[in-house]
């Protein structure tokens, strides 16, 4: 399969500086847990402490901004993960219920390579990069996330999908011992959630395993959650315990919730509205004013390609 | 009667103390960053949810006042309904100010095409009467019939706030759903206050406020 690819960071700004010596990011992050503490008494060291273990061998991936990052505070603690309840808060507050090892992800439908794999097998013969991407909720609100994790198309290939297979569907883990909000019915559950083939071998999608050179702290989805950055936050899917290539587009779970409203692409698109708000502009989660939203949340260059001859207002 | 006088000097200010806490509570988060990652979006909810709060508190106090048997929660009406106009407020002011910048053009486009604010705005602009006409010269001035047919707007202004909640959530309706709840309590509540066999209770003495306006 060809992949256009434009645009991407030329290789010498690419460094394979450890994650875990990057003095500035953490500095920064240090100093919103400082100005905390000026607030409200917040303990510094034990904001610290509380964070996972760093991941070893993280390498620069490409595709990075240079904005601002959004403070491991605030992609920490400003979670949509309805399995751990439905406002932002409980996520950070719940997950610690979840058992992230073992962990076993089922690798089914139409490939060469079907198998139930430990997630430590999945991961460990990729190396981990670095991404820094723009996150858009179809909410109206961005962040801006170091994430570190493996191309989902390098993965893919050791799959081997038959030519039959078209689509990929990903299912999140349904057990209600660990994931408390499993036991409300907003979402018919467990959580899916469906890439085109392409879709899901463009280099810009991931699998996530991390954040901030760190372990993926639970209520991101950990261990596993998908990264695709052009479209809206809850493609992200997460915690994932299964994926299956499909000869028929899959349906999300929001998208059976409300196909009026989520559709199966769900791309960032400031021309097509929410039916119940606008999608023309975001708040960056610690600026004051709104910014414009972008085309695929700025990888137009990248991705345009994939939706050529397509009407997006359509195929939302 | 020494009942009132404690209502008046020292229940209706501890009341109106307490009634701005959630305004304190919201001023010292965006002072102090401890409103979370999305302050503005924390005061839109916050401002939001006391308005209704109020709201239905409000419409509360005359059932309360009638199956209780005690007439002083009718003192409590006009300034608990001005409190739910002055959240209200706050919230639309956060939207025009924080979330839209004053873009008019935008926020009619907003309430023309979107269900949702087109309920609160309704539910808005029903209280924007109410609170004008809430003084004694006013209630004078309508006569207290007039008066108090136009205040019975108040429960379609609560309609509308709850409706405007319930349309705003993606899929967890839970809370709106407990605000529609206690609406439907408080408005069979007044149901049931005004055609109980009983009914013939008489309105509270000296209460300014309710002597014409209450049932």
């Amino acid at each position: 399969m060809l992949i256009r690819r434009a645009a991407d960071i030329p290789s010498s700004e690419i460094t394979d500086h450890k994650l875990y010596v990057r003095r500035r990011e953490f500095l920064k992050a240090w100093g919103l847990a400082a100005a905390g503490v000026a607030a409200g008494g917040l303990d510094l060291d034990a904001q610290a402490a509380k964070r996972p273990a760093p991941l070893e061998g993280v390498v620069k991936g490409p595709f990075g901004t240079t904005e601002a990052l959004t403070p491991y505070e605030a992609v920490t603690t400003y979670n949509n993960f309805y399995e751990f309840g439905t406002d932002k808060e409980s996520p950070a507050r719940t997950a610690g219920s979840l058992r992230t090892r073992p962990w076993t992800v089922q690798v089914d439908g139409e490939c060469n390579n079907p198998a139930t794999y430990d997630i430590d097998d999945l991961v460990k013969p990729h190396a981990l990069e670095e991404r820094v991407y723009r996150m858009r909720c179809v909410e109206g609100w961005s962040m801006v996330i170091p994430w570190v994790g493996i191309p989902l198309g390098d993965l893919i290939k050791r799959f081997d999908p038959t030519p039959r297979a078209k689509y990929v569907e990903f299912t999140t883990l349904n057990d209600s011992r660990q994931m408390p909000g499993l036991r409300s019915l907003v979402l018919d559950w467990p959580y899916r959630e469906g890439l085109r083939l392409d879709e899901a071998m463009h280099p810009l999608t991931i699998l996530a395993v991390g954040l901030y050179g760190v372990v993926m702290p639970n209520q991101n989805g950990a261990p596993l959650r998908l990264v695709v950055p052009w479209k809206y936050g809850f493609k992200g899917i997460k915690s994932i315990v299964r994926i299956r290539f499909v000869e028929r587009q899959p349906v999300g779970s929001w998208q059976k919730q409300n196909a009026s409203e989520y559709g199966f692409y769900s791309n960032v698109n400031p021309a097509v509205d929410h039916p119940r708000w606008s999608q023309a502009s975001e708040r960056r989660i610690g600026e004051f004013f709104k910014r414009k939203t972008l085309m695929f949340n700025g990888y137009a260059d990248q991705v345009a390609g994939l939706y050529a001859g397509m009407d997006l207002r359509k195929n939302f | 009667m020494a009942g009132a006088r404690a209502v008046r000097f020292v229940v209706k200010p501890l009341v109106f103390a307490v009634s701005l806490g959630p305004l304190a509570h919201l001023a010292h988060g965006a002072a102090f960053g401890s409103l979370g990652p999305n302050p503005i979006e924390a005061i839109t909810h916050g401002t939001g949810d006391w308005a209704l709060r109020f709201l239905l508190l409000t419409l509360a106090l005359t059932p309360l006042r009638v199956l209780t048997g005690w007439n002083g929660f009718a003192r409590f009406r006009r300034m608990l309904g001005l409190f739910a106009f002055f959240y209200a407020a706050l919230h639309v002011l956060t939207y025009v100010w924080l979330d839209k910048f004053f873009a008019w053009p935008e926020i009619a486009r907003d309430i023309v095409k979107r269900p949702f604010i087109t309920a609160g705005v309704v539910g808005f602009a029903i209280l924007v009467p109410l609170a004008a006409t809430s003084t004694a010269g006013m209630i004078r001035r309508l006569g207290g019939r007039a008066w108090k047919r136009l205040h019975r707007l108040a429960y379609l202004a609560a309609v509308a706030g709850v409706v405007h909640f319930w349309w705003l959530v993606k899929a967890d309706v839970s809370r709106p759903r407990a605000y529609a709840i206690a609406f439907a309590v408080v408005a069979a509540a007044r149901l049931y206050a005004a055609w109980r066999p009983t009914s013939g209770t008489t309105a509270p003495a000296g209460s300014r406020a309710s002597t014409s306006a209450s049932r």
